[in-house]
Parts: structure tokens; sequence; C-alpha cells
């Protein structure tokens, strides 16, 4: 017979080793927050330290009425709907083939992961120099070439990051993390039942058939952890931005703007609000999603 | 088990350490018996903490430090080297809070005045004028004058300085049958651009900045605002971003690339015309002098083949830009004689005949003594570009660039705080207009609200 104290007693002997891990996570992850929440209520910009006080709603007014952070939301949700899907179309795709056996399938896993591994700054200068750029870059390179071997003498040699200059960010991040999803998708694929496949060929499914209905099904939750993980990373992406276009031709997304705010206006209280607003915004998409993936949650807990 | 810091947790001990400096500080300050110079700080072990940053010169320095400086004086120094943003933003923090974290910093002529004011950097002007080796008047005359504040009191010593200047490709112009003036205007510039255009294949007229930031297209075009007879304020802060002149300037400046400029101009900054220019893909390039030394480098492809003439100007004499990265001292700081050891050894010309022989005469810090250009040793090395380069730094005027009287320093920037913002801001529109995606008319109307918001400012004090 356990009385609540004792019942009580033990509780606590089970969760007292977990203490210390929970109050270090609070500090490091809660606490800078609050500092932040903290700040974005002051009026404090680095290079007049004589103004610093208390400033109420100021910020908050400022970045709510800003016409940059407002273009600049749409700006990060359009780039991130956009690299997402691209990424996991891809990333589906090679998955796909990747899981047929063929002689160097190692060899081709290992270069199609390599572009996820190159540090992100230095993927975008890659793109910015080696490719885009259109006096020196590959891209117009290709293109002289090949129409200098059809004997043409006059090749169209566009700017790519002038007339497309979201698309160009876009297509450099696509290229980052499409090996990203590709790996997620590719260990779902690996995990699918093969007798299953096994007896739809055995009924004469067709190719398609076995896709729709048997890979596609099972698919599903490493589509919607793929994404929702590609989304978190993707909505954070600062160097792509920063490096290939310098936050201009109106592809400054909400890191960019924020570190605009934060290192080039000095103003530390608009820039915590900055970010304060785009936390509350996130946590509000973050819960949708999360409630989409919470099958994905339930299923592994009743596994 | 490690030790930990205290600061290991969050910032909240770091800011409890920078409080209780401050308080010493504070208590130092107000007892006015804190150690001016001469004094050895604390009497320990002699180390100095440096922040800088990260350039080729600055790491030189770092490579250089432990085995001279530190040799000759004891002086052990910790360095922190940053990007120039990061360097900017942790600086500010450390000196706004008079914190004595660093005891010197690398600082440009943009913050110079500014942190002089706020009453954050320790004057300089004595010990220079004690220091017979150091040799205060041998700094050029523009160069010292932009790190010297409204008080007339000199803050900060110079590590190495630019200008702006117009690089062109003499045998290109020889080919075409043109000459290059020996002083050009603006409007002179462009018709050679308009001729030089595709007289190769693949070969444009001119490279000019399109990036947007305040040390990309606006660093530039502002030089070429001022030449045309506009400026970002009057001398009463009223905003001049819409006056005709201002217009004509940023008009000239949008046709001239998009008609015989780089192609990717809108993303194209210092680096990518360096490339253009290198790869000869253009023709002529007005940029800053230190493109000189990598053009006329060893590996450069059009090394030999270039000249150069001043900054194109318009209506003033002279309109090449000033720029300069320099040590100032925090004045909070306890070792303010070991701090003036190091800067007078950073800036010396001692340390430039050490980076001329350790690391080659092409990597010296120049373009702030006047030896420098004397030094048989140095000509030889940039023998191109050295005398113009000279030039352009020495018929600098920071305090006044334009046609008009300013309300503060600074020829390619003014010098405030808010115009880092600013300059990025309306450049961000300036560079669209290059891309063709909205009218010059747009982004002017878009740059005089911006810049009226900060004008408001100053006219309500």
């Amino acid at each position: 017979m356990r009385t609540p104290r004792t019942e009580r007693a033990a509780n606590w002997a089970r969760r007292a080793p977990l203490l210390p891990a929970l109050v270090f996570l609070i500090a490091v992850t809660q606490l800078p927050f609050v500092a932040t929440v903290v700040i974005s209520f002051l009026r404090w910009n680095a290079l007049a330290p004589d103004h610093r006080g208390f400033a109420a709603l100021d910020n908050y007014r400022a970045v709510v009425t800003d016409p940059a952070l407002r273009s600049s939301i749409a700006t990060t949700v359009l780039l991130t709907v956009s690299v997402v899907l691209t990424s996991l179309l891809l990333g589906l795709g090679l998955a796909l083939l990747l899981d047929r056996r063929f002689i160097g399938r190692g060899v081709v896993r290992t270069l199609l992961i390599t572009p996820f591994l190159v540090v992100p700054v230095a993927a975008a200068l890659l793109w910015k120099h080696a490719l885009y750029n259109a006096s020196y870059g590959l891209l117009n390179g290709v293109l002289t070439w090949v129409w200098r071997l059809f004997g043409a003498g006059d090749p169209p040699q566009p700017d790519w990051m002038t007339n497309s200059p979201l698309a160009a960010v876009a297509l450099s991040l696509v290229w980052q993390w499409t090996p990203f999803m590709m790996l997620i998708l590719l260990a779902g694929l690996q995990s699918r039942p093969a007798d299953a496949v096994e007896a739809a060929r055995m009924d004469g499914a067709s190719a398609f058939g076995i896709f729709r209905h048997l890979t596609l099904p099972h698919l599903r939750r490493y589509l919607e952890l793929a994404a929702l993980l590609g989304t978190v990373y993707i909505v954070q992406n600062f160097d792509a931005v920063f490096t290939i276009t310098s936050g201009g031709l109106g592809t400054a997304n909400l890191p960019y703007t924020i570190y605009q705010t934060f290192y080039q206006a000095h103003d530390y209280g608009r820039a915590s609000a900055q970010g304060v607003v785009v936390v509350l915004c996130s946590l509000l998409v973050a819960n949708f999603a999360l409630r989409t993936v919470s099958s994905l949650l339930r299923e592994e807990i009743t596994r | 088990m490690r030790a930990r810091s205290p600061g290991a947790v969050g910032g909240a001990g770091r800011r409890l350490r920078r409080l209780a400096a401050l308080a010493a500080a504070l208590s130092l300050t107000a007892t006015g018996c804190y150690r001016g110079a001469g004094g050895s700080g604390d009497g320990g072990p002699h180390t100095l903490n440096v922040l800088m940053v990260n350039n080729p010169q600055m790491v030189d320095l770092q490579r250089l430090t432990a085995e001279h400086f530190t040799k000759e004086t004891g002086i052990r120094v910790h360095f922190t080297v940053l990007p120039e943003d990061d360097l900017r933003d942790k600086m500010s923090q450390d000196f706004s809070s008079q914190a004595g974290q660093y005891d010197v910093a690398s600082l440009s002529n943009y913050e110079t005045p500014i942190y002089a004011r706020n009453g954050w950097l320790a004057p300089l002007g004595q010990l220079a004028a004690r220091d017979r080796t150091f040799d205060q008047k041998d700094i050029l005359a523009p160069v010292r004058s932009s790190l010297t504040a409204a008080d007339g009191e000199v803050y900060a010593e110079p590590f190495y300085g630019e200008s702006s200047f117009l690089m062109y490709r003499k045998d290109l112009l020889k080919a075409a049958g043109l000459t290059m003036p020996a002083r050009p205007t603006w409007t002179q510039v462009a018709a050679l651009a308009a001729k030089l255009d595709g007289i190769r294949k693949g070969l444009k007229g001119i490279c000019l900045r399109g990036q947007p930031g305040w040390g990309q297209l606006a660093a530039p075009l502002t030089t070429v605002v001022n030449t045309f007879g506009g400026t970002w304020f009057d001398k009463d802060w009223k905003a001049g971003v819409d006056s005709p002149e201002f217009a004509r300037a940023v008009r000239f400046y949008v046709d001239l690339v998009r008609a015989h400029g780089e192609p990717g101009a809108p993303q194209a900054g210092y680096t990518e015309c360096l490339n253009a220019m290198q790869q000869g893909k253009v023709a002529m390039w007005y940029d800053a002098t230190a493109g000189a030394g990598s053009l006329e480098s060893a590996d450069s492809p059009v090394a030999g083949t270039i000249g150069y003439a001043p900054a194109p100007v318009e209506r003033t004499r002279s309109a090449g830009w000033l720029y300069t990265w320099a040590w100032g001292i925090q004045k909070a700081s306890t070792h303010q004689g070991a701090a003036w050891q190091f800067v007078r050894w950073a800036s010396g010309k001692g340390y430039e005949r050490l980076v001329g022989r350790e690391l080659g005469w092409s990597r010296v810090p120049g373009g702030k003594r006047a030896s420098t250009y004397r030094d048989p040793a140095y000509r030889t090395a940039a023998g191109a570009f050295a005398a113009a380069t000279e030039r352009a730094i020495t018929s600098a005027r920071p305090d006044d660039p334009g046609v008009q009287p300013r309300p503060a320093p600074g020829i390619q920037f003014v010098g405030i705080p808010e115009f880092s913002d600013l300059g990025t801001t309306v450049s961000q529109e300036i560079s669209s207009a290059i891309a063709g995606k909205q009218s010059v008319a747009d982004a002017l109307r878009t740059g005089q609200r911006l810049a009226r918001e900060v004008s408001d400012a100053y006219t309500a004090h």
C-alpha cells in the first residue's frame, strides 16, 4: 500500500536527475529571449548613449508601420515556400533514383550529399561569382560555348541576379537543401516493407500504381518531417541574401532586415522588437505546422 | 569537470562584469585619478587587448606583433579580429559602456569624430607631440584632420589610408585613338566610356559599383553627388536628396552604368569590379586607390597596362574620397601607456619598413605618411600608382568636399551615426534603379523621405 507521500517521493526521485538539464535548458534558451523582450521596450541606439530609456511601445509601433519589414515578411514566405517545395520535389526524385541498385551508387550518393556540406556563405559566394556573374560566370560561359559550337557569334548574356534576384537566391538555396530532403526521404524509402511491394507487383500493379498507393502514403510522414525541418532552417537563412544581393532588389528577408536594423542602424531596441514580432509569427505558423505533423508524432508513440 | 568561466551562462556574467567595470571606471574618472600616459596600468603583467577589423593588413600586423613588438617592449597583445559589421557592433558596445575590455581598437575616420564627441576615446595629441620618433607631422594632412574631432584634438592614429581615383587601360585608349585628360570631368569620362564600349568583344566602358551598402554603392555615388553640387544635408540639416543637383548626379551615375557599365551592376561591388578589370572586361574603373595594388600585382594579367587619373570632377577641384583605418585608445583603458606604445609602433615609420622587409613592399599599409612615398624601396614596388595615390589622398578635403558648407565631416559619407543605415537603405533604392526595376525619381523620393527622418532628429535638438 503506497501512501501519496511515498508516491510523490518516488516521482521526485525520477524527476530529480532531470532537473539540472531542465534548468540549463531554460537558462540557455529562455533567458536570452526574455532579455530580447526587455530590450524591445527600451529606446536603445548604440551610437546615441545619452538617449537610452524606456520606450514603451514605440519600437513595436515602428515595426508594425515599417513598410520594409512588411515587404520582407512577404519575401521570406515566398522564398521559404518556393525553396522547400522545389527541393522537396527534387529530393524525392533523387531519393527514388538512389533507392534502386546500380553500379557506383555509393559514389553518386556521396556526390549528391556534397552541396549540403558546403559552408552556406561559401556556397553563396560560389553562386554569385563562379556561376551567376554576367561577365565571368559559368552560366554565361556555357551559353557562349554552345553558341560558338553552332558558329553563332553573339550569344545572349543574361544578367541572372538582376533579372530575377529572388529566383537567383532561391536556386542557390535549392541546390544546398535538396540533398537534405533527399537524405530524409531516402531513409523513408529504405524502411518501406519490401513484401508489400512484391505482393503488389505479383498482382500486376503498375509502377505508378505502386508509387501512388504504397510508396507515397508510406512516405507521407517523412515528407512532412523534411518540409518542417527545411522550413525552420530556410526561414532563418541569411547568408544567401547577404552575399548574393545584399538585400537589394526586394530580396531582403526577415533575418536580413533585422541584421540591417541591428548592425547598420545600431538600433538595438527596434531590432529586438522585430525579433520578438518574428518569433510570435513563427510560433503561430509552427503551431499549425506541428498540428499537421502531430499525426506523425502520435503514430511514433503508438508504435 | 572543467572550471567554468563566470560568463559561461549567457550574457548575464558578462553584463555583471561590465557593470562592475563601468562602476570602477566611473569611480576612477570621478576621482580624476586614472593613470594617463606613462603609467603602465595595474603594474601587473603587460598585456593589451586589441580589437580590429579582419582586413589583410591587420592580419599581417597580427603575425608580426609577437616576434617584434612583444620582443622589443615585453607587452603581450591579445587580438580580437572581426568582420567590419561585427567590429562596429562590439566596439560601440564596449566603448559606450566604457567597460575597458579593449584597450585599443581599429576605427575608421567615420567613427572617430563620433566616438570622440561621445567622450569614448583618449586624446592622443599630447602623446604624439612629445614622441620625437613618431613624427606626427609626417602624417598626411587630410588623414590627420579626418581623425581630429570637433574640439581640435587628435583621437586616433592612422594605420593605412586610401582615396579614390580613375583607373583606365592605357593600351585600349591608345588603340582607340583616345586620350585621358590630366584632370578628367565626369562628362569627359562618360564620353570616353561610350567610345570604348564594345571596341573589343565583351568589353564595357566603365565599372562603377552598384551593390547596395553605405560602404559599397553609396561611397562612389556620394563623391559624384558632391562634385555635381549636391549634398545629403545642408549646414542647417535640411535633407537635399530631392535637390536638382543630387538628382542630376544620381541620374548621371545610373544612366552611365546602365548604358556603358559592367554587366550585373546591381550586385557589383569593389570585388566584382576588380575582377572585371583584371579580366579585361572593362576599360575604366572608378574606385578605391587600394585597387591599384591588386591590378599591378605580379599575378595580374593587366599589370603594367593601367593608367591613373584623379577622381573625375564637375564643379569641385577634387572629388576623391578619404578613408582610413586608425587606432584609437579607449578612455577607460587602464593601460594607457602600453596602449600608446602599441599605437606608435603600428602607425610608425618603422612598422612600414618592417613589413617591406618581412612580407614585401606591396603589402605595406601605406596612404598615411609622406615619408612612405619618399622611400625608394616603396617607390620601386608601387611605382605605377604611388604618386597618383599620394596626390589623391593629399587633395581630399573631408571638411569641405562639395560646393556648400556641411553640417558634419566626411566626403563619401556623412559623419553622423545614422548614415550607415541611411546610406544603405537609399543605396538599395538606387541599386534597384540601376537594375531598371524603378525610376531614379522614385528612388530619390524614398531617399528624401528617409533622409528627412534623420534630419528631423537633428533640427529638433
